[in-house]
Parts: structure tokens; C-alpha cells; sequence
């Protein structure tokens, strides 16, 4: 399973589509996850005789709850528009990664059982004329290797001409293992964690207290300033809900520290929630409504509590996904908070229109040493917005960049805004285990990055998503950049941001 | 039996699974929840883009030329040239044929043409690309097979094998009116008819469904506002927060 060796990818002058590599990623699946974690979740421990009836059961259940799901098993032409627009297969080369193949894995099963050609053609032994197939053991291995090989990052859905977003096919794949007993142990775990102690990373209510005293000494130490990292202040303007890697991994404990002298030069009150200390919401990643309502529960009930008038959101991808677009569906309508302010609010939205509004004091040049260049995370990109309208997902955070610093280079258009590439390690993929696939996964994002180093001398990425920051620390040496060319853009803020009483 | 009454009866069977079964399909699409705001972004803010949105889809097929220029070539050719070709066989239904059924007469004769070359260009790729090869199943390359068959038959008929359309039409508008004409026993007319009758019987039960499904795609059709506007439907609209 994990552990193998593998060669990283060459990188050439542009972007190559592999021919065929059949299986060549076949080994690839993440640790199943511990009974005790799956009934955390609500899922049965194990796989138990009879799981084939409840697989093909539950996926029909998902059919008929889910007009996505149902519109896009049928709709498929097969064109091929979308064989080469996954990270994943470009990395890889195994055709099972090109998303219309990885889609027939599940669609395979769901024409056997749930539609009338599949059914007769079934029975009299002819399911392969349509590409149907039983439910049986071979298959559902596949679907653990390639379902876990789908960053559900929607760069196909952008290709397909009817929209067909392989991202939900693998969350209703995850939702059926997970139904019948094979959980991955990545997410699954980490979900129990939110439950328990409220956050991803397990960091219960006196550790992350102690981590923000610490960081306050050292703002104060670096900068002279009174910067304050408050949690659990009831009548706090804003309740600020971030990836809880924010705390302590590196670079995004720097954005932190950019949201925290934002606020502070903004004279905004605000607070942490010591309960809902995660915008992370893994229950998207698995697929199941029922765990991405429970999580996002968490932070209506903590705006409640805090009887906050504005939640802002910090730099993430999947979780600016599930705040964005579902949160006013699973916990709203948040009609008790300021209707002034949209619910809820990205940090970079906060930060670009304070600075529309001349309210930060903000200094490129004390970006000088970073020549810069941008990493538009997937689900921001494809799955959410900034701003009012349609692309300022793209254009918000540049702004904010280039208020920042002065030297600022796009890579290839190809590669950048609804085009982008996925970092390889989204959509519950962020595991030890999976380290040969993030890498891999990483080479179209690595090409492109290859190309603005060599011609502009970048040496600084920046992205707006915990996973993506965690995943590039990991990869970019493995293209043998350093891990800390890596940075979030408000590390960026934080560093231009003149507080003003230093000297 | 004659001839007349088996290709009668086979195609009010086949009437009945086509207008059938594609209503049973396209009410399904309706019934079934979107439970999520999932649009693609960058997606319209307002009904009025996503209706522009959806036009682009189906009349230009926008998304894929942005992704394969080949692959919207051929296809933009077949299905444009399909929708002449099908107009243009409007007038065997109808006495008298509306006027700009005619007008289109002269560009539809090319337009037979152009479709199987859509239609071939499509299915070479379907050969020659590695990727295209592996993702097909027989049934992909019988679908093309199908089409291509109906083509060819047709321009057989209109170049090569004349059939006797007067009373080809006469049957036709018989069969409107359930009362059966004699059908002309040409063998390359009696084909087209026959795979006509199989291209309705599979359409609601295949990929073909693409053609109600796209508009039916979420990722699509949804505006983007899910903060302005709480979207709740199916598993979601049994949420309640009373605040
Ligand atoms: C709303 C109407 C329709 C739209 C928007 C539409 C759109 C498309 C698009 C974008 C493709 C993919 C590109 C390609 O391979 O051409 C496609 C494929 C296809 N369409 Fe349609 N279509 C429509 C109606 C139809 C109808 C009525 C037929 C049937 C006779 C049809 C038959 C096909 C076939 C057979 C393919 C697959 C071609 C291949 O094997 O590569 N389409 N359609
Ligand atoms: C019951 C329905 C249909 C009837 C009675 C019918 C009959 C005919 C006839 C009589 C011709 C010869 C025209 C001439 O000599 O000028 C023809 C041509 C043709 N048919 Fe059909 N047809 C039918 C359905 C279809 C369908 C569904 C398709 C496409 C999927 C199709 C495709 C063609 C083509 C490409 C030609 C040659 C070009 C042209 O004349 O437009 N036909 N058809
Ligand atoms: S682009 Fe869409 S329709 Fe074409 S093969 Fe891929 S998923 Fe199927
Ligand atoms: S959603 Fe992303 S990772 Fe998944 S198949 Fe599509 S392109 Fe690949």
C-alpha cells in the first residue's frame, strides 16, 4: 500500500499528455479506516456479508436523491473532451485517473442495476455491449484506488460540454464504501476528531489558547504592537472560523498572523471559537450530507453563542467551497448576523475592501525579496466566488497580492483561474499514505511553476488553501524547489502591513 | 402481414418508447432534488445568464471548445447538420408544409453530407485516440454505426436509389391518422426506416439522454448566489434553524 518507491515526474518544456500506463496506479489506496472511527460517523464498522446488495442499494438511494448525480450517469457521450484535463492522470498516465474512466467505475455498476438496458442486458450475460458491470470485490477495490485518486477539484466539469463534474461521482463512490463498511481512515478520523475536540488537528481548548499567547508575544516581539489572537470573546464583531492548520503548521501560521494585524489595523473586534476552531468540513469530501450538515452545525451554533455580527472565513479552498455554497443551506439562514456584510465573508474579501477603502496601510516594498506568483486553489477557482461578481474569485485575491508586493507573475493562462490545476493533495487526499499520488498529481502545477521560475525568477507561491500549502511544503522539493517558497497571501499582507508604532 | 402494417406497427412501438420513455426520463431529471448549490464557477449571478449560459451550451457547445477544438468540430458539424437534415424531413409529415420547411430545402440537401463526415470524423477519433479507444464500449461505436447507417441510406435514396416519396409522404400522414398507406418496397428506404425505428426505440434508454439531460445539469443551470438566496431542496429542505 503506502511506502513505495516511485520516481517523481520529469518535467519537460511544456505539458505532455502521457499515452496509456494501464494500472499503473492500481496499488494506490489510503489506509481503510478503524471500526471504531467509521461508527463515530454513523457508518457500519466493516465490510459484512451481503455488502454488493447494499452498495448497488445505497447508490440508488443517492440516485434518486441527487439530480446531479442522476443527470450525469446518464448523459455521458463519451466524447473524451475530458481524457486529459486530470492532474491526475497527466501525472500518472493510468487511464483509470482520465475522469470519464474514473466516472464508469461507478457508472458501470449503475447501469447493470438501476437502468432497464443494463438490467435485461444483464441477465442474458451482455452487460459489456454497454459497459455495465456487476458489483462484486474487483470492482470495489477499484473504486477504493481510483475514488481516492479524484481531488474532486472539478477541472473536467469545466471541460464537459454538459458540465459533468467527476467530483460528485467520487463523493457518491466514497458515500457508498463508507455505507457498507470501507471508510477511508484519513478523513474518517478526522471527522470523529471535529466531533470530539472540535477541530481537524485534535488541538483541544488550552493547547490552542497557549498557541495564540505565544503568537501574540511573538508579534509583539517582531513588530512593538499590541496584536491581539482573542478566542470564545462573546460580542466580538466578527467570528473568524480557519483551517485549524493555521495555528501552528508553517506558512499558514503566517496568514494568521496577516489576518490578526488586519483586524487590529482595521479596529475590528473579532474572536475565534474554541468549539468551532475548524473551517475545515471533511463530510464534503466523503460525500455525506449527513456529517457535512453536523459540521457545519458547529459554526451556526458557535455565531450563536459569540452572538457575533459577521463570520469571516480564512484561507482555505474545499472549506471556502462548503462555507460559500453550502453553509446557508446545511446551518442557515444566517439572518441574525449584520445583512451589511455578505455571510459568510472570505478574508480576502475583508482585506481587499478594506484596502478599497484606504484603511490599511500596506508597504510592497517590504516584499522585495519575493518575486511572486499565484496558485488558484481548485475549489475556490471552480466551486465559489469572491465578491459580486462572477470571477472575482480570481481577480480579489491578486489585487490583494499586488497591494503587497511588487513584483507579481502569473503562470500560463492554461494553468491559472477556472483552468487551474489541483495541488495534488484536495479532497481528502492529504495523507502519508497517498504521498506517491500528491506527487505525481503535482507535476501539471509543477510544469507550469517550472516555467515562470525559469523565466521571471519566481521564487514564491502563493496560495489561499491550507491543503494546498501543506501539500506544496511536501512536493516542492520532490521538483527540487524549497519547501518554503510556499506562502499564504496573507503572510504576504503581514509583511507589507505597516503598523506604524515600531519605531 | 404486408409490409406496410409491420413497419406501421413498428413504429407506433417505437413512437410510444420514444415519446414515453423520454418523458419519463425528463421527469425524473425534474422530480429528482438538487440538493446543493453546485454550479461551475464562474457561473452567472442571474436567471437571465444562466439562460445565456445554457444557450451557449447547446447552440455553440461552449465548454467543449474550450476543451477539445477536433472533438467540437466534428461534433458541432453533426449535430448542426441533424437539426437541417430533421427539419428538412418535416415536409414527409406535413400537407401543406409550412413555408420555411421549404426555404431550408436547398441548404438541407448538403446538409446529409456533412453529417456522416461529423459523424466519421467523430468515430475516427474514437479509433485512432488511445484515450477515446479506451474509454468506448461496443455500444459507443454501434451508436455511430446507427447514425451512420441512417445517413448513408438516406443519401443513398436521394442520389442513388430514388424511392417514391409522394407515396412515401402518403403513408407518412397515414400513419398520423392511424389508417395505413401502401409503403414503396424499396429495400435501401425499408432500412432507413427500420434503423429510424431503432435509433427511437435505444434513444431513451442511452447516452442519447444528453440531449434532455444537458439542460438538466446542475453544474450548469444553478445561478450562483446561494449567499444572497438560501437553496434548499430534497435531503436540504428538511433542514430548519429557527433563529
Ligand atoms: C439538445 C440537443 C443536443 C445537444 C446540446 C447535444 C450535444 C452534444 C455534444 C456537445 C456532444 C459531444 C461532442 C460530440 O461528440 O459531438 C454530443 C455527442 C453526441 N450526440 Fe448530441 N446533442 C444533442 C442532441 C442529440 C441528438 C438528438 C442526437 C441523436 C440522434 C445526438 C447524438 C449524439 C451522438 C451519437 C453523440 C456521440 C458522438 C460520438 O460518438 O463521439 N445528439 N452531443
Ligand atoms: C420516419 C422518419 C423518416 C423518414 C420517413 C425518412 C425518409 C427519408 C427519405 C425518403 C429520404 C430521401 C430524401 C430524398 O430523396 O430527397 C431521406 C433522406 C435522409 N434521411 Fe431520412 N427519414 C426519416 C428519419 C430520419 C432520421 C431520424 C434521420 C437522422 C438521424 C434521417 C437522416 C436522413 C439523411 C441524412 C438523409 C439524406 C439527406 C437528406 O435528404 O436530407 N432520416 N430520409
Ligand atoms: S467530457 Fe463529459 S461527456 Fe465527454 S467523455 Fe468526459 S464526462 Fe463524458
Ligand atoms: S475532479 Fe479533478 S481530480 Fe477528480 S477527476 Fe476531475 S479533474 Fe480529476
Amino acid at each position: 500500500m503506502a511506502k513505495t518507491e516511485f520516481d517523481t515526474p520529469e518535467l519537460g518544456e511544456f505539458q505532455l499528455t502521457p499515452k496509456l500506463h494501464d494500472g499503473v496506479m492500481a496499488h494506490s489506496q489510503p489506509y481503510i479506516a478503524k471500526p471504531e472511527f467509521q461508527e463515530a460517523l454513523g457508518f457500519p464498522g466493516e465490510l459484512e456479508d451481503g455488502w454488493e446488495d447494499r452498495a448497488v442499494t445505497r447508490l440508488g438511494e443517492l440516485v434518486d436523491g441527487s439530480r446531479a448525480l442522476r443527470v450525469f450517469l446518464d448523459s455521458c457521450v463519451k466524447c473524451g473532451a475530458c481524457t486529459d484535463k486530470c492532474h491526475y492522470y497527466l501525472g500518472t498516465g493510468d487511464p483509470l485517473n482520465m475522469p470519464v474512466a474514473r466516472q464508469d467505475l461507478l457508472r458501470k455498476v449503475y447501469r447493470r442495476y438501476h437502468t432497464p438496458a443494463g438490467k435485461v442486458l444483464g441477465k442474458i450475460g451482455l452487460a459489456g455491449l454497454i459497459g455495465a458491470a456487476e458489483m462484486n470485490k474487483e470492482v470495489l477495490d477499484q473504486w477504493y484506488s481510483y475514488f481516492h485518486q479524484c481531488s474532486q477539484c472539478r477541472r473536467c466539469s469545466v471541460f464537459c460540454p454538459y458540465g459533468i463534474d467527476t467530483a460528485e461521482i467520487s463523493m457518491a463512490a466514497r458515500e457508498v464504501m463508507d455505507s457498507i463498511g470501507q471508510g477511508q481512515k484519513y478523513c474518517n478520523e478526522i471527522i470523529a476528531k471535529v466531533y470530539k475536540i472540535g477541530n481537524n488537528l485534535g488541538l483541544p481548548e488550552p493547547a490552542l489558547v497557549d498557541t495564540l499567547e505565544g503568537l501574540e508575544e511573538d508579534v509583539k516581539d517582531e513588530t512593538g504592537v499590541d496584536v491581539k489572537f482573542p478566542v470564545d470573546v462573546k460580542g466580538a464583531d466578527v467570528l473568524l472560523i480557519t483551517p485549524s492548520a493555521d495555528f501552528f503548521a508553517e506558512p499558514h501560521i503566517d496568514g494568521l498572523i496577516g489576518y490578526a494585524k488586519v483586524f487590529h489595523q482595521a479596529g475590528i473586534s473579532w474572536t475565534l471559537s474554541s468549539y468551532a476552531s475548524e473551517a475545515a468540513n471533511f463530510g464534503m469530501f466523503i460525500g455525506s450530507l449527513d456529517n457535512m450538515q453536523k459540521v457545519a452545525e458547529r459554526i451556526r451554533t458557535a455565531a450563536l453563542e459569540l452572538g457575533v455580527k459577521r463570520i469571516v472565513v480564512g484561507e482555505c479552498g474545499h472549506a471556502w467551497r462548503v462555507a460559500y455554497s453550502f453553509w446557508n443551506t446545511l446551518a442557515g439562514p444566517f439572518d441574525f448576523l449584520d445583512p451589511n456584510y455578505p455571510a459568510p465573508q472570505h478574508i480576502i474579501e475583508f482585506t481587499h475592501d478594506l484596502i478599497q477603502r484606504g484603511a490599511l496601510t500596506l508597504d510592497p516594498s517590504a516584499n522585495d525579496e519575493y518575486r511572486v506568483t499565484f496558485h488558484d486553489s481548485c475549489n475556490v477557482a471552480r466551486a465559489s466566488r469572491m465578491g459580486n461578481r462572477p470571477g472575482g474569485q480570481f481577480v480579489l485575491p491578486r489585487e490583494v497580492i499586488k497591494s503587497s508586493v511588487n513584483h507579481f507573475f502569473d503562470m500560463a493562462p492554461e494553468t491559472i483561474h477556472e483552468n487551474t490545476f489541483c495541488c495534488g493533495g484536495g479532497g481528502g487526499l492529504l495523507t502519508d499514505d497517498l504521498m506517491e499520488l500528491r506527487v505525481k498529481g503535482a507535476q501539471p502545477r509543477m510544469q507550469a511553476l517550472k516555467d515562470v521560475v525559469e523565466q521571471n525568477q519566481v521564487n514564491y507561491l502563493a496560495a489561499i488553501c491550507a491543503i494546498c500549502k501543506s501539500q506544496f511544503s511536501k512536493v516542492l522539493p520532490y521538483y527540487g524547489h524549497p519547501m518554503d517558497m510556499i506562502g499564504s497571501v496573507h503572510g504576504l499582507v503581514s509583511n507589507a502591513i505597516q503598523l506604524g508604532t515600531k519605531q | 402481414m404486408s409490409l406496410a402494417v409491420v413497419y406501421a406497427v413498428l413504429f407506433y412501438v417505437a413512437a410510444v418508447i420514444f415519446l414515453g420513455g423520454l418523458a419519463w426520463k425528463i421527469s425524473s431529471y425534474a422530480r429528482t432534488p438538487a440538493p446543493l448549490k453546485i454550479p461551475t464557477t464562474p457561473a452567472p449571478t442571474t436567471r437571465f445568464g444562466v439562460v445565456a449560459r445554457m444557450v451557449r451550451e447547446v447552440t455553440v457547445f461552449e465548454s467543449l471548445f474550450k476543451s477539445n477544438k477536433w472533438i467540437w468540430l466534428f461534433g458541432w458539424i453533426f449535430h448542426f447538420a441533424l437539426v437541417l437534415v430533421l427539419l428538412r424531413h418535416f415536409r414527409y409529415f406535413q400537407e401543406p408544409v409550412w413555408f420555411w420547411v421549404d426555404l431550408i430545402q436547398p441548404f438541407g440537401k448538403y446538409a446529409g453530407f456533412a453529417m456522416v463526415a461529423g459523424l466519421l470524423g467523430l468515430w475516427a477519433r474514437r479509433v485512432v485516440v488511445d484515450r477515446v479507444r479506451y474509454i468506448s464500449s461496443p455500444s459507443d461505436h454501434l451508436m455511430l454505426a446507427l447514425l451512420v447507417a441512417i445517413g448513408g441510406t438516406g443519401l443513398l435514396m436521394k442520389y442513388v436509389a430514388h424511392t417514391d416519396i409522394v407515396a412515401l409522404k402518403a403513408y407518412m400522414l397515414g400513419l398520423l391518422r392511424f389508417s395505413i398507406q401502401p409503403l414503396p418496397a424499396d429495400p435501401v428506404l425499408l432500412i432507413h426506416l427500420a434503423l429510424v425505428a431503432t435509433l427511437m426505440l435505444i434513444f431513451p434508454i442511452s447516452k442519447l439522454l444528453h440531449a434532455p439531460g444537458v439542460f438538466f445539469s446542475p453544474t450548469r443551470n444553478q445561478i450562483d448566489n446561494p449567499r444572497e438566496i438560501r437553496h434548499a431542496q430534497g435531503w436540504t429542505a428538511q433542514i430548519r434553524h429557527d433563529a
